[in-house]
């Protein structure tokens, strides 16, 4: 069970939220000028990264607000908590093989 | 093959105390140059392997491993093998492979202890029941045994279920194959690994991949912790890893990783001995041949390589189990633990050659790849060996993602995930 920071209450556990998979997916702004492969990019391929994950969640049971997360998936620690809308953090790169 | 194991043999290494058992495979260092390098030494990979020496002639093969064979989700998974599932392309590929499981012990002369116990489904609601009878008349069109039985079937079926319909999961009818079952899992793995061994093929262990030598777009080596192995076609069979994989390769995937987590109790004397699963409780379980009831849960909604699952998911798990089975409720739970699955968008294997010529990719199988791993191996085999799809994994390219042909396999999980 992760314990999530979120920007306005204390950490509470992750049944609380809800996962709303990779961050900083943008929506294409004229999709019909997009090629089958652009759209099936968008629509389709993720990142899943092994290491450092920028992902969105809700705090669903709670607040009821959006935010981002950068998260390393192996060990599950929660890095950076940051605003929808805002760039994604600079971090030190986490490989993993 | 070295040794054909058999009563006589068994009979005559008894006579010397079991001294003398050759090695059921070898432990090769690697060739400088294979015509196939297979990344993946799981049940899949070694399949892959083991078909590619005998249907295609290509006995110049590696498996590479970055564990050990059986270490990875093979040996993790809940063992159950069915083939009920909804869409012909699913119906087609896992039928394929459960008439395979059905010979695999004569084949590899090595016992996997397949058991066609018999899979039951649950449907606790009316919207259960349709979607039950749905699939149950579509496995049927596909000449994949399926039936409907009725709350007192089930309950002479499998007497231990309570039926009494005062639990928090009222059973009202479910769907039964009786060609499904259970298998033992390492041996599949191990039986596998001795037979491609004795056809020629380097089973390389703990020689984790590092990158690919790529040449103007084609693949012509693997580098490896035990250095660059040229090859000249190159089979990538990961079960949790294969957008790193594919990262390495440069290409994208549409796959996310998950902890799915699985656990066992104590042993204790045979009490079930079919296999119950129910996708709206999220709960599968069966006995195995040492007598402790196996229990598959569901996975974690993110992403994770952290090989554990949530406490939460196992507690939602075993909630339902209890319901289910009242008489298990004291029953003490021994290990729990988690696998990563690949799952894709619509819950379909990618079985695919790639952007990168000579590259090829089985992966995706999300939360049931152990029941497909013969058939998988098969159809992959034939796709590496004549670069082009075998005509049952023709519907499972990558390219399906840009043309929209997907394979919606979500209802036909176990539990939907």
């Amino acid at each position: 069970m992760l314990l999530i920071p979120n920007p306005w209450t204390e950490p509470r556990p992750d049944v609380e939220y809800s996962y709303g998979g990779e961050a900083h997916i943008e929506r294409p702004k004229n999709p019909e000028a997009l090629s089958d492969a652009e759209w099936a990019d968008y629509l389709f391929m993720r990142t899943n990264a092994k290491g450092i994950s920028l992902e969105r969640w809700c705090h669903t049971h709670g607040t009821r607000r959006w935010f981002n997360i950068a998260r390393d998936t192996v060990t599950y620690e929660i890095l950076v908590v940051y605003p929808m809308g805002a760039k994604p953090p600079k971090l030190e790169k986490r490989e993993y093989l | 093959m070295k040794a054909r194991y058999s009563i006589f043999s068994l009979v005559r290494n008894a006579l010397n105390y079991h001294q003398d058992w050759p090695e059921a495979w070898r432990a090769p260092e690697p060739k400088a140059e294979y015509d196939v390098v297979i990344v993946g030494g799981g049940g899949h990979g070694l399949v892959t392997a083991y078909y590619l020496a005998k249907e295609h002639g290509i006995r110049n093969v590696a498996v590479i491993e970055r564990g050990w064979i059986g270490g990875g989700n093979t040996g993790r998974n809940t063992t159950i093998v069915r083939s009920n599932y909804l869409w012909d392309q699913s119906a087609a590929l896992y039928e394929h492979s459960l008439k395979l499981w059905e010979g695999m012990s004569r084949e590899l002369n090595y016992n996997v202890m397949f058991s066609q116990r018999g899979v039951l489904n649950l449907a606790h609601n009316q919207h259960d029941l349709r979607e039950l009878s749905r699939r149950i008349n579509a496995n049927r069109l596909n000449a994949v045994d399926s039936e409907f039985l009725t709350p007192k079937q089930i309950k002479e079926f499998c007497p231990v279920i309570d039926l009494r319909e005062k639990g928090r999961y009222p059973v009202l009818g479910g769907s039964l194959q009786r060609r499904g079952g259970t298998a033992r899992h390492d041996a599949v793995a191990w039986g596998y690994a001795r037979a491609a061994d004795a056809l020629g093929v380097d089973i390389i262990q703990q020689c984790p991949v590092e990158g690919f030598v790529i040449d103007k777009g084609r693949v012509t080596g693997v580098r490896t912790a035990k250095g660059t192995i040229k090859a000249k076609k190159v089979g990538l069979v990961p079960a949790g890893h294969a957008s790193v994989l594919a990262n390495l390769a440069g290409f994208r995937l549409p796959v996310t990783s998950q902890p799915l987590q699985a656990l066992v109790s104590e042993p204790v004397k045979p009490m079930l001995d079919c296999v119950v699963m129910s996708s709206a409780v999220h709960a599968y379980i069966s006995q195995s041949d040492k007598g402790e009831m196996v229990v598959g849960a569901g996975a974690d909604p993110y992403i994770g390589y952290g090989q554990r699952g949530s406490f939460q998911i196992t507690e939602e798990t075993l909630a339902a189990i209890c319901e289910l089975f009242p008489m298990f409720r004291r029953l003490r739970m021994l290990r729990q633990w988690g696998g990563i699955v690949d799952i894709c968008p619509d819950a379909s294997p990618i079985i695919s050659k790639t952007p990168v010529e000579g590259l090829y990719l089985n992966c995706g199988w999300g939360t049931g790849g152990f029941k497909a791993t013969p058939g998988s191996g098969h159809v992959f085999a034939h796709t590496i060996a004549k670069d082009a799809p075998h005509r049952l994994n023709e519907a499972y390219s990558l390219d399906r993602f840009t043309s929209g042909f997907l394979v919606d396999e979500h209802g036909a999980a176990a539990v939907a995930h």
